[in-house]
């Protein structure tokens, strides 16, 4: 009766988190999505709670209650531009809480085979699953375990790395110990090993030598990432802590882990797609780290950086009907969005086009941008996508770039000794007039020297985004 | 230093090389200016103007040149007007060295130091400078002008109670900065424009200012451009297919520019007399490239004519000077720009640089040496025209075939995906035990509309995505609240631990997420 119910509840549960996801394909089914999401996740809950093998119940809605607390508070408090951290620091808890939760049913299965029959009887719960399994159960659940910890443990480990990376509290750089990937090789060959041994003997030595080993994989995979990969790296450990939940609910026995872990595991896999796409990259090279070797010397550039001053500026916008606004991670470092959604406000209130181009990789995580503008209330219908907007430009007056670089590199195009070559960019040298807002001469994260700030019709706006925007609001008549 | 500007003496010029606004500037650089009385009055620059400007009036040419160290004109000097000049002092002003050799030669005898405002090169840096273009542009707008002022009806098609009024339609020869003025000025007054370039990589800006490129069917077009931007002279074939065109398109045209020209060489006849025979009555033909012989057989330099079968030939050579406020205001700035790379260090000091690649290039006589022609210039002018590739085009029949082939390719993975992944699935069926298969059935099945589901998902939305996916993933709370009821202490620890984490997730997932989709805004 109990476990009846408990399973309609799950179903129920399922249909809504499909719902959920499935409703952010638009912004406005996606404010009622998230209610399907929330829904699901009580019911979720509230179910477990009356069903089988939950006990404790004093402890369970304490812990529920401070957490959810904590959480309450952290997502009322944290800046926009903070996102990409947040969501890394949310994720190494998934992971970490996946990893307990392995090494409980390690517990329980210890405890539960060195029980007598007559004990076993006795139990309830979790416990008694364990203990009515066969031989041959026993092992896959052993391996089940032994995978939800594995994953759980990177997820952790490098969700903290991606989290330190993100938010400036750990180099942002590439790095790696020597030995590089050998030594990633290595644990991951340990980790074998031990699953093997934990299969034979069912050890716990074993089941935490590979819990370190996996520790030691999640920092270092994810430390020989430098900062521009972040999008990748941030969606891949989504996808694994949607994997290891998977694996947890497997053991488990838990169909609702199954499905929600398979579901968040998938969304997570295709985001780091969809984000390799846009870089030209293939999944393997940006997880070895650093950008691919080029394959000869990169074409001369010709020309010189013009730089131009606010009045400048301000007279071509004046004169411009039609302006592109390609923004990028400089923007988002130098808070920069408000001034750009007040720029914009100020020239469409004077009859012109204006429309933003959002490079997928734009950022440090997928919709970076897309959130940044929102919260400065830039209207999401005049926010395209490269696709929707690249053959724009030569129609264009102005575009102007706030803090991006290699999503604007026509080198992606023009020279295929390029590093990026291949690489979709923004094609926004074909628009009558570039204005780029940058801080100084230099080359972007990727050290790849960016012939559009040599063009022609290039001029660059030099420093800080944010002051130099708000120097050119008053001049916007 | 001391500028000082002098009156045209060539008849008919009325532009001049200093306007009050010019003066102003060139006194931010250190400099004081003085000018001759009345230089500036056919550009409509009143001496009183200047006065107001701090500029000083000198009554006469010899006043000025004695009070001056650098003397700026609009056109060069005649012979009589430079052996007025001052030993050592610089001349800035057009001077064509090409075409005026003995005028050089006596300006380096005479020490003089000579930047030739027509020998600026063609960089980027230099374009502020570019009094070529800047004239040009004004001799296109003005031809354009010209035009309409000696055509007997409306650019734009209009339809009226009255009757309805077809569009003219302009035909404009040669896109060099002139043309493509012509065409944006005719486009802007409503005509249909056409354009034609033996540069095919013009095709862009001609297309850019909404105007149709003719376009040639020509194997070799691609020699027509040479370095710096200019045209080069074509072959015999080629310009019998570009005749045989124009011939075409002459009955049709109610106005043609041209302005074609070769540097260095007479300009090109491309309008013979017989496509002028052809023309409608009333239709006006425009040339810009008058004062080198035209790119018209019947073009009469100065002159406009009317032909037999009525249609006028325009060829003045004046354009610019007949909108001599214009002119002067531009020609000006360009001499203002130069005085400013000329001065470093805007103390009023002149520096002349033979190392700086724009002043070499302009300076055709310094220190009594004759320094024309200059070295090539460091950086290419323009980069050479890489050979496009060409797409070829594709039938419909090959298109079909194309498609038909990639769906079959499609097809084929999808299929043998499907083969391989369910004989894994069935593989595993054999030895798995029947709790585990069914637990793996619903896991694929989510993975699957996992996949189908996140596709559709906006790419605008992607961080509430992963906002929410986190929110969900904390599912994993199920795991613990399983455990936490377990007799084992430990246990009972980290399934609390992991349900406290989960719920900071849970309810900091989904509150962030709201947040997030509550700004975005429709506008």
């Amino acid at each position: 009766m109990d476990y009846g119910f408990t399973t309609a509840a799950y179903v129920v549960a399922a249909v809504l988190f499909i719902l959920s996801l499935g409703g952010l394909s638009g912004q406005e089914s996606a404010k009622r999505a998230v209610w399907y999401g929330i829904v699901g996740m009580a019911l979720a809950v509230a179910a477990t709670l009356y069903g089988p093998g939950a006990g404790n119940w004093l402890i369970s809605l304490v812990m529920i209650a401070v957490g959810g607390a904590i959480g309450w508070v952290v997502a009322q408090r944290v800046q926009m531009t903070e996102m990409p951290q947040l969501v890394a620091a949310m994720h190494s808890l998934v992971g970490l809480a996946a990893v307990f939760i392995g090494f409980n049913t390690h517990i329980e299965l210890v405890r539960v085979a060195g029980m007598d029959e007559a004990a076993r009887a006795l139990l309830d719960g979790f416990a008694a699953t364990v203990a009515h399994k066969s031989g041959v159960e026993i092992s896959i659940l052993r391996v089940e375990t032994f995978l939800g910890i594995f994953i759980g443990a990177v997820t952790f480990t490098g969700s903290v790395i991606a989290y330190g990376k993100l938010a400036g509290k750990v180099d942002g750089k590439a790095k790696k110990l020597p030995g590089g990937h050998l030594l990633n090789a290595a644990a991951a060959v340990i980790s074998l090993v031990m699953l093997v041994i934990y299969l034979q003997t069912g050890s716990s030595l074993a089941m935490i030598a590979m819990t370190v080993a996996a520790l030691f994989i999640g920092y270092h995979l994810i430390m020989g990432i430098g900062g521009a990969d972040m999008p990748v790296v941030v969606s891949m450990l989504n996808s694994y802590s949607g994997w290891a939940a998977a694996a947890i609910g497997f053991s488990l026995s838990n169909d609702l882990l199954i499905v929600v872990g398979a579901l968040v595991g998938s969304s997570g896999a295709i985001l780091s797609y969809i984000m390799c796409k846009a870089m030209n990259r293939s999944f393997i090279s940006v997880i070895l780290g650093g950008f691919g070797g080029t394959t000869g010397p990169a074409m001369e550039v010709v020309g010189e950086q013009i730089a131009i001053d606010t009045e400048g500026v301000a007279a071509a916008l004046n004169d411009a009907d039609s302006i592109i606004i390609i923004p990028g991670y400089g923007m988002a470092v130098a808070q920069a969005q408000q001034s750009v959604s007040e720029l914009t406000r100020k020239l469409r209130a004077k009859g012109k086009t204006v429309r933003f181009a959002i490079h997928p990789v734009a950022g440090r995580l997928p919709g970076h941008m897309n959130v940044l503008l929102a919260e400065a209330k830039v209207p999401y219908d005049i926010v395209l996508e490269m696709d929707e907007i690249n053959e724009d430009f030569p129609s264009t007056d102005v575009a102007i770039v706030i803090g991006s670089n290699d999503i604007v590199n026509p080198a992606a195009q023009e020279d295929p000794n390029s590093p990026i070559a291949g690489m979709p960019v923004l094609e926004c040298w074909k628009a009558k007039q570039v204005f780029v807002s940058k801080r100084g001469q230099g080359t972007g994260y990727s050290g790849i020297e960016n012939p559009l700030f040599y063009k022609e019709n290039t001029r660059m706006f030099y420093g800080d985004a944010k002051k130099s925007l708000d120097a050119l609001l008053p001049l916007i008549d | 230093m001391k500028i000082g500007a002098l009156t045209e003496v060539f008849p008919g010029e009325n532009r001049v090389a200093m306007t009050p606004d010019s003066a102003t500037q060139l006194a931010k650089l250190g400099h004081s200016a003085c000018i001759q009385s009345g230089a500036g009055m056919k550009a409509g620059f009143s001496d009183a103007l200047y006065t107001a400007a701090g500029v000083t009036v000198l009554p006469t040419a010899a006043e000025v040149i004695a009070a001056s160290d650098v003397i700026v004109k609009v056109r060069g000097p005649e012979a009589a007007e430079l052996s007025t000049l001052a030993e050592g002092q610089t001349l800035i002003s057009f001077f064509w060295p090409a075409q005026n050799p003995e005028l050089l030669e006596a300006a380096a005898k005479k020490n003089l130091t000579v930047v030739a405002m027509d020998m600026v090169p063609r960089i980027s840096r230099a374009q502020k400078m570019d009094a070529l273009s800047s004239m040009a542009n004004i001799a296109g707008y003005r031809a354009v002008i010209e035009a309409g002022n000696n055509f007997g009806r409306f650019f734009t098609g209009q339809v009226t109670a009255a009757g309805k009024v077809p569009p003219a339609k302009v035909l404009i020869v040669g896109a060099g900065v002139a043309g493509l003025a012509a065409i944006g000025t005719s486009v802007s007054l409503g005509a249909i424009v056409h354009a034609f370039d033996v540069r095919p990589e013009v095709a862009e800006q001609i297309e850019s200012m909404g105007a149709n490129f003719v376009f040639l069917e020509f194997e070799a077009t691609q020699d027509g451009a040479a370095t710096g931007g200019y045209a080069a002279p074509s072959s015999p074939e080629f310009r019998e297919k570009q005749l045989a065109k124009f011939r075409e398109l002459a009955p049709e045209m109610d106005i043609v520019i041209t302005t074609a020209l070769i540097p260095g060489r007479p300009a090109p006849k491309l309008w013979t007399e017989d496509m002028v025979k052809l023309m409608k009555p009333g239709s006006v033909i425009v040339d810009l490239a008058a004062e080198r012989g035209g790119n018209c057989d019947l073009t009469v330099p100065d002159q406009k004519i009317v032909t037999d079968n009525g249609v006028t030939i325009v060829g003045y050579t004046d354009f610019p000077s007949r909108m001599a406020a214009q002119s002067s205001t531009l020609y000006s700035t360009n001499i203002r720009h130069m005085l400013t790379d000329l001065t470093p260090k805007k103390d009023g000091v002149i520096l002349h640089n033979m190392e700086d690649d724009v002043i070499r290039g302009a300076t055709v006589a310094h220190v009594g040496a004759v320094t024309y022609p200059p070295p090539p210039p460091k950086i290419a002018a323009i980069a050479a025209a890489k050979p496009k590739e060409k797409v070829k085009e594709l039938t419909p029949e090959e298109r079909r075939a194309n498609e038909v082939a990639a769906f079959k390719a499609q097809t084929r993975n999808q299929v043998g995906l499907l083969v391989v992944g369910g004989g894994l699935m069935l593989l595993a069926g054999l030895y798995a035990p029947a709790s585990f298969m069914s637990h793996f059935i619903v896991f694929v099945l989510s993975v699957f509309v996992g996949f189908q589901v996140i596709w559709n998902v906006s790419h605008s939305l992607h961080t509430p995505l992963m906002a929410v996916t986190n929110a969900i993933s904390s599912i994993i709370i199920l795991g613990a609240l399983m455990q936490i009821g377990s007799g084992n202490w430990l246990v009972v620890i980290l399934a609390a631990l992991s349900v406290f984490m989960a719920g900071i997730n849970i309810f900091g997932g989904f509150m962030v997420t709201r947040r997030m989709l509550a700004m975005f805004q429709k506008s």
